[in-house]
């Protein structure tokens, strides 16, 4: 009977891609270990799990180095790379391009803007770290450019060429704006901003690794529960409007986690680029574009990639944390052109 | 299986009154009245380029702004949610250069699940879809390692995923060969047959005769000839309409072949052409 063997091929594929989706979190779950694991300050194996199970044990200083700066730093690794990949998988989705990623519409040069704003003009206000209040300003900003694109959208319409457009046009005015505070800013400042923008592990703490794991999990259902009318957008508007899809409502929504997502990373740990891009290429190659898989690997496989880069970027050089940001894209880089001669190959 | 289980195919016949449609600031269709179409019945839908064809498939279908009247029996299309109306229309666009690691089958089951959450496990409906087409052994294939004739086959099992008792269809067989024209007018034939309304977007007026039941002949968005190819295809109407001058003859199987002879609009190459 044929419908049995397609049946059945049908359900080898489905087992075959959670077989995957298992290895994939195996290995994230491994290397995040290695990454807590790894470090200047010489703390053994043992030191570290028995550190985990039970922080009494460790001496002040160690679980100083293991609770306050290893696993905040590993897990928002881990967090800034699932938001990322999940922000991206959405945004070539929604844009129909695969080489759209979150920061396609102009989120991080938004966020850089709000963040510049407050180091340079040097804003304060007691009792709160200076810091929050630049990782707060970024949020604020990366989102508003957001809102304006939404607007946007509701006088103009929700077509993915639109959105692109206005995404430029707004990353642009953003960036011009950015230039004229580098160019009023003192050097001081102006170094504090670059650094800023290389993107960097080393500000996580516990109450960013808190908040941008609501926002992963939330956001993250979220998109999983529209994962069957993504799928059908793949096969373009009309199509998925003659399925019963609201498209112009499920762009909206997807718009949005995608700016909770990218504004949150990059108000923690600033422009992390290639991540968002080449983790859903990775994922759609293992798995295929069905995207209640295609989710779910692509935020592993960004996840992988965003802790071997903070694994990458603390043993270059002992002691001392290169920015992540330039680690990814330095890792990307190599993936993504691999990706580019398959396709071409494909040809 | 399904194909009998289900609602609302049946006796609802497609009324379509007064329609206005079109695009952000044009409207290509206004006040365009069609004759009803019945179960059963695969009605053509001929034309020049530009003639509202397509608009009027998307209108119908309310994929674009459209306002008037389009009913299914007594159920307004117009005025439902996109989930209730894919329920009774479906629609199969232009096919488009898809490049996509979906298999077949993944992309009729993305059909029946979209909108419709996690909750359901259509395998055995959408496989019965495949079946019904002949393409179960296309079911594993990826869309995107398809020729252009199975990508369309691919596409009009999308579009009866749902059984909707109205396919919509615009031009499915524009960039086939013959073999794969019959075999995709074939099918769309048995879908009428079997009591869906199909309304198709043809370019090949033979094609039309030969498998429509009826023609609607649109220029400009408006009505100008509707009825069996037999009876409306003539010199003068396609002349009006197309702007060609062209002999209409009849096959001796009931349908009718159409012989171009040239355009009506003396240009200045129509001497030369005209000489031989």
């Amino acid at each position: 009977m044929i419908a049995d063997a397609i049946a059945a091929d049908y359900r080898r594929l489905r087992r075959r891609r959670l077989l995957v989706l298992a290895g994939l979190a195996c290995a994230v779950v491994l290397m995040l270990l290695v990454d807590v694991l790894t470090g200047p300050s010489a703390l053994t194996v043992a030191q570290v799990f028995s550190g985990l199970v039970d922080p009494g044990q460790l001496r002040a200083a160690e679980r100083v180095i293991l609770w306050e700066v290893r696993l905040p730093t590993a897990l928002l690794a881990l967090l800034v790379g699932i938001a990322l990949a999940i922000a991206g998988a959405e945004m070539q989705t929604i844009l129909a391009n695969p080489l759209a990623e979150p920061f396609t519409l102009g989120i991080s040069s938004s966020a850089a803007l709000g963040a510049s704003l407050v180091i340079v003009l040097d804003i304060g206000v007691p009792g709160v770290p200076p810091i929050w209040l630049v990782s707060a300003n970024a949020f604020v900003f990366a989102l508003g450019s957001m809102l304006l694109i939404q607007l946007l959208v509701r006088v103009r319409g929700a077509d993915a060429q639109t959105l692109v457009l206005f995404g430029i046009a707004i990353g642009f005015t953003a960036g011009a704006l950015l230039s004229l505070v580098q160019f009023v800013a003192s050097e001081d400042a102006l170094q504090q901003l670059v650094f800023w923008s290389m993107g960097s592990l080393a500000r996580a703490d516990w109450v960013g690794v808190a908040g941008l794991a609501l926002i992963v999990l939330l956001a993250g259902a979220a998109s999983l529960r529209s994962a069957a009318d993504l799928t059908a957008l793949r096969l373009g508007d009309e199509r998925a409007r003659s399925f019963g899809v609201d498209v112009v409502r499920l762009r909206f929504m997807a718009l949005i986690r995608v700016s909770l997502l990218a504004a949150s990373a990059v108000a923690l740990v600033g422009t992390i680029g290639f991540v968002g891009l080449v983790g859903p290429h990775v994922a759609r190659m293992l798995i295929g574009e069905d995207q209640r898989f295609a989710i779910p690997a692509s935020l592993l496989v960004g996840a992988m990639m965003m802790v071997a880069a903070s694994l990458v970027s603390k043993s270059l050089s002992p002691g001392e944390l290169l920015p992540v940001g330039v680690m990814t894209a330095l890792i990307g880089l190599p993936w993504f052109i691999m990706l580019v001669l398959r396709r071409g190959g494909r040809r | 299986m399904s194909a009998t289980a289900r609602p609302p195919k049946g006796a609802a016949t497609l009324q379509v009154r007064s329609l206005r449609a079109g695009y952000r600031g044009t409207t290509v269709i206004e006040n365009l009245s069609l004759p009803d179409c019945r179960p059963g019945e695969l009605v053509a839908l001929v034309g020049p380029n530009a003639a509202g064809k397509s608009t009027l498939l998307r209108a119908i279908a309310h994929l674009i702004r459209a306002s008037g009247t389009v009913r299914l029996g007594h159920e307004d299309l117009l005025a439902m949610t996109p989930a209730e109306r894919a329920r009774r229309v479906g629609f199969m666009p232009q096919l488009g250069d898809h490049d996509l690691q979906l298999s077949v089958l993944e992309s009729v089951l993305s059909a029946l699940q979209a909108g419709a959450g996690w909750g359901t496990d259509p395998l055995p409906a959408a496989i019965a879809v495949l079946e019904k087409l002949g393409i179960g052994a296309l079911a594993m294939r990826e869309l995107g390692a398809l020729s252009g004739g199975q990508r369309l086959l691919a596409g009009l099992a999308q579009a009866i995923a749902r059984d909707a008792p109205v396919l919509l269809l615009d031009e499915p067989t524009s960039a086939l060969d013959l073999a794969h024209q019959w075999q995709v007018m074939a099918a769309v034939r048995r879908l009428a047959d079997g009591g869906r309304i199909v309304i198709a977007v043809l370019h090949d007026l033979a094609l039309a005769a030969r498998w429509a039941d009826r023609l609607i002949v649109l220029t400009s968005g408006r009505l100008v000839a509707a009825g069996p190819a037999a009876d409306i295809l003539s010199p003068a109407l396609l002349a009006a309409v197309y702007g060609i001058r062209a002999a209409v003859v009849p096959d001796g199987a009931g349908g009718v072949f159409v012989r171009v002879d040239g355009l009506v609009e003396t240009d200045i190459d129509a001497p030369a052409r005209l000489s031989t």
